[in-house]
């Protein structure tokens, strides 16, 4: 570590010292502190990608996971049943919203993760799922919650089609900005429909669903039932990966002029990609709307697009395992550090800065280290 | 009636405007939508209050003169936030410069979040109200009620935007930077240091996001930590609906968003206010992508 | 196999802003045969190929595969209806495996739809290992199977350029379009894509190149079409051409060498 380093580094902290000061007040004496920690790390991490053991623990542990995927879900799967066993009600209320984000960045991660488009707006497919089933139960009571379900879906996947028609013509950025407006213009039109929607204050009294006598109100009952659909959309979605339109999907990511020479129909395909999305967000909604028996706009925010994002980033780009997990971390750990809660967005920010810069194919990867190791053990390295 | 709301308009819409240019000068560098940049907005108007508040403290020949005061703290602001500037730069974009566009994208909403919640920790989330009464004072002309304090500002705006216009077309640096949104790597080939030149057009774009944050808050009077998000959108809009890229199409596309936005909640209603925005930038993307003053911006392939 | 035009374009012009980059070429390609392209770098080709498959709307000008005007086509639909092309500055698909690669271009190809591939029906499992099998057979045929399983991003700059042709073949085209299919290759490698070429026209597919190694395009072409400033300066069988003093004078300014490589 050479002395010019050092003094570049020493000024550019002191810099950012100096242009925090007005913000810190009393809390400016921490701040060399934070600086130590943040520079320690980027050192560890320069340290840690030269040496090549503790990369290759980190790719072992990933391979692992990655290898035996059916033993991993199954594990998963497990663990996930019995939890509530073991369990208060508010953990699995905790958990069961897991699950709920869970199928949110699942259906996300089709088309940001697999076919390569950023969407930020895409609560609103979750606000409009969740308002059709309180409006179809509760509002005007014309159906119940299993007719009310699908109906859910399909609306979200009908306002995807009409967003997607116009925006995914645009390009990355633009796309992005204009599903940000969709997520916005969603939240501002349910706060103000009062007739339809309730306003501000939204629409309660959405009863939980019942099989003939049985009501899932006991929260382990409900838990299991929103694992048993995610359990089912993250099989569906499985498959449709392993399958033509998963590499569809993953080729247009890649190149899309490519795919396009090779018959490949970049709209359409966007199109469907979108679509399903939306209609996947849409469940979420619904199952959303039973669970909490209320809605309002208030819980259809940005943030929580960011959030599902974060989800999918985190877990790993096209990884469907990944969003999963994502979700479990981001949902289940700040419940864990409830005292730090005001610093759990800074953090977040931080944190997404931090991956994007150190490991942009988050936890797990895109779905190729098995592959790529493979590959290097046939070359003899 | 008309005129008032114009007016109106025409004060925000500087506003808007002088934002949108930071977006649009990052965005001819690096053909990448900062949406940090709000932020920095925000963060302008917040230090702003702080040196507002700093006034009584101050000698006392400043503390009558408007002009004066208004200078010396936006300089003090905007200087300090053209730093965030550069730090934002070189910590969130500049490791990912050969990224997918995701990646930088992701970067900076990560960005924009923790700098939402570094000013949220630090000032609190209720409203900052600024100290009262620099130029509050309603002047009546021609059924019109306007305060100094619009003149004033409408005037920074305007001089601000002719300071960046010069900066941009009669100084070496500033044609530095027109030559790297053309071709960075032709740019490079000649000489020009490129790593540089993105550290100063961030720089200068926080730098009039700070100046307007600061006119806003003294404007309306209360900020809070949420400003950046909106005042972003709003200003993004501004800078698409004259032309992504361009310089004079995002001074143009501010004034005229602020006077549709004006004239909108005057005459129909204003609950509606913020909707305006972001009807006019899916219109824009959808039906003229290139905006009022851009050339083939080109959609995909 | 011989006399009709499979592959036909009448005074096609593509214009970029103030650069005329290709103006009224008429090429006519007859089936079966192999056709290059040749001509000084900027003459316009791959701009030519672009305008002929839709990459870039032609500024004048009509292009016809076969009887059918497709002018202007967006590029996958050009593809479906059997004309598939490689690209000069390689695009395989970095992050999946030599087997996907071809298999997106078995594609449009494949039988079954969402459902099936969702529910896992006996016809998915049809379609999926018939196609993987004709897949397997591209790989063969240009010597990559072996590594079927191998990451794209992994491939050596000669074996990429293997990939694009089996990908581009995967169409099950009726004519292929190769840019600069031996560019960067040394002597054997040359000789082995010639062979390859060869080997396609067997097949029935009409081939038409753009390169500028003179061994490959004398060795092989049926005819050449000579391109400069995108303008058609020549056109011929290729000693014709070779002699063309018109082609000599634009390859190399004057001077009475022909072109060599």
């Amino acid at each position: 570590m050479n002395g010019r380093n050092l003094r570049y580094d020493i000024f550019f902290y002191l810099g950012m010292l100096l242009i925090c000061v007005p913000f810190l007040k009393a809390h400016t004496a921490y701040m060399p502190l934070v600086f130590l920690g943040v520079w320690g790390l980027r050192r560890f991490a320069a340290f840690a990608e030269e040496n090549r053991k503790i990369t290759s623990i980190r790719e072992q542990m990933v391979s692992t996971v990655q290898m035996h995927q059916r033993l991993t879900v199954g594990i998963i799967l497990a663990v996930a049943l019995l939890v509530p066993f073991a369990s208060s009600n508010y953990l699995i209320e905790v958990l069961t919203s897991a699950i709920l984000y869970a199928i949110l960045a699942t259906a996300l991660n089709i088309t940001v993760g697999l076919t390569g488009v950023l969407v930020l707006g895409f609560i609103g497919f979750y606000a409009v799922g969740a308002y059709t089933t309180g409006i179809l139960t509760a509002k005007f009571a014309l159906c119940g919650f299993w007719v009310a379900l699908p109906l859910s879906g399909l609306v979200a996947m009908l306002f995807g089609i009409l967003l997607g028609i116009p925006a995914l013509r645009l390009k990355g950025d633009y796309l992005a900005v204009v599903t940000l407006g969709f997520g916005e213009i969603i939240r501002i039109f349910l706060t103000n429909i009062n007739g339809l929607t309730g306003g501000p204050n939204g629409i309660l009294g959405i009863k939980r669903p019942s099989f003939g006598f049985f009501t899932l109100d006991h929260p382990r009952d409900f838990y299991w039932f929103a694992l048993a659909i995610l359990a089912l959309i993250v099989l569906m979605v499985a498959r449709l990966v392993n399958s033509r339109y998963g590499r569809a999907w993953i080729a247009i990511r890649e190149n899309e002029m490519a795919a396009s020479a090779l018959g490949i129909n970049v709209f359409r395909k966007h199109l469907l990609s979108f679509s399903i999305s939306a209609f996947f967000g849409g469940i979420a909604g619904s199952l959303f709307a039973v669970k909490q028996g209320f809605i309002s706009p208030d819980s259809f925010t940005f943030y929580e697009s960011v959030l599902v994002l974060c989800m999918v980033v985190l877990g790993g780009i096209g990884n469907v395992v990944g969003s999963v997990i994502g979700a479990l971390l981001l949902i289940a750990v700040p419940e864990f550090l409830r005292e730090f809660s005001m610093y759990r967005m800074l953090v977040f920010g931080a944190v997404m800065i931090a991956l994007m810069v150190f490991r942009p194919s988050g936890l797990l990867g895109s779905r190729r280290i098995t592959q790529e190791i493979k590959d290097c053990e046939d070359e003899g390295q | 009636m008309f005129l008032q709301h114009l007016l109106n308009g025409i004060t925000i819409g500087g506003s808007y405007a002088l934002i949108a240019l930071g977006y649009t000068l990052v965005y001819g560098v690096l053909k990448l939508i900062n949406f940090a940049h709000g932020e920095i907005y925000m963060i302008g108007a917040y230090l702003g209050f702080i040196l507002i508040s700093l006034i009584p403290a101050m000698p006392s020949f400043l503390q009558g003169n408007l002009v004066l005061v208004l200078l010396v703290v936006l300089l003090f602001a905007a200087t300090i936030c053209s730093l965030y500037g550069f730090y934002l730069e070189k910590i969130c974009y500049r490791p990912l410069r050969g990224a997918p566009k995701l990646t930088p994208l992701i970067s900076a909403l990560g960005a924009s979040i923790f700098l939402q919640n570094f000013v949220m920790i630090s000032m609190g989330a209720k409203d900052r109200i600024f100290p009262q009464t620099i130029g509050m004072q309603s002047i009546s002309m021609g059924g019109v009620s306007f305060t100094l304090l619009q003149l004033v500002i409408i005037f920074s705006s305007i001089a601000l935007m002719a300071l960046i216009y010069w900066f941009i077309n009669r100084t070496r640096l500033g044609i530095a930077i027109k030559a790297t949104s053309t071709d960075p790597f032709m740019a490079s080939l000649v000489g020009i240091n490129v790593d540089t030149v993105i550290s100063v057009t961030f720089m200068a774009g926080s730098f009039l996001a700070a100046c307007a944050g600061v006119m806003i808050g003294l404007y309306y009077g209360s900020i809070n930590f949420t400003l950046g998000y909106l005042g972003g959108i709003k200003a993004f809009t501004a800078a698409v609906l004259g032309g992504i890229g361009n310089v004079p199409g995002a001074m143009i596309g501010g004034f005229l968003l602020g006077i549709i936005e004006a004239l909108g909640a005057g005459y129909f209603s204003s609950d509606y206010k913020d909707v305006y925005a972001f009807f006019i930038l899916i219109a824009v993307l959808v039906f003229r992508p290139a905006g009022l003053l851009g050339k083939g911006v080109n959609e995909r392939a | 196999m011989k006399g009709s035009n499979i592959l036909t374009t009448d005074s096609l012009s593509v214009t970029f802003g103030g650069v005329r980059a290709l103006m009224g070429v008429s090429i006519a390609v007859r089936e079966g045969e192999i056709l290059s392209i040749i001509g000084p770098n900027g003459a316009g080709k791959t701009t030519f190929f672009n305008a002929v498959t839709g990459a870039y709307a032609p500024t004048s000008g009509r292009v016809f595969l076969a009887d059918q005007d497709i002018t202007a086509n967006p590029p996958d639909e050009v593809a479906r209806l059997g004309l598939a092309r490689s690209f000069q500055n390689l695009k395989p698909f970095a992050e999946m495996t030599l087997l996907e690669n071809v298999l997106i271009g078995r594609e449009i190809h494949m039988a079954t739809g969402m459902l099936e591939a969702i529910l896992r029906l006996p016809a998915f499992h049809k379609d999926e290992a018939e196609q993987k099998c004709r897949a397997r057979e591209l790989l063969a045929f240009v010597g990559l199977e072996r590594r079927r399983d191998h990451l794209a991003r992994n491939l050596t700059y000669g074996e990429r350029k293997m990939l694009e042709i089996a990908r581009a073949l995967a169409l099950e085209p009726k004519v292929l379009l190769l840019d600069e299919p031996v560019a960067g290759m040394n002597s054997t490698e040359t000789g082995f894509v010639m062979e390859l070429v060869q080997n396609i026209r067997l097949q029935g597919i009409t081939v038409v190149i753009i390169e500028h190694d003179m061994k490959m395009v004398m060795g092989i072409s049926d005819r050449i079409y000579v391109l400069d400033h995108g303008e058609l300066i020549a056109e011929g069988l290729p000693h014709e051409v070779r002699a063309n003093p018109a082609v000599i004078e634009a390859y190399l300014g004057g001077g009475t060498h022909a072109p060599t490589h």
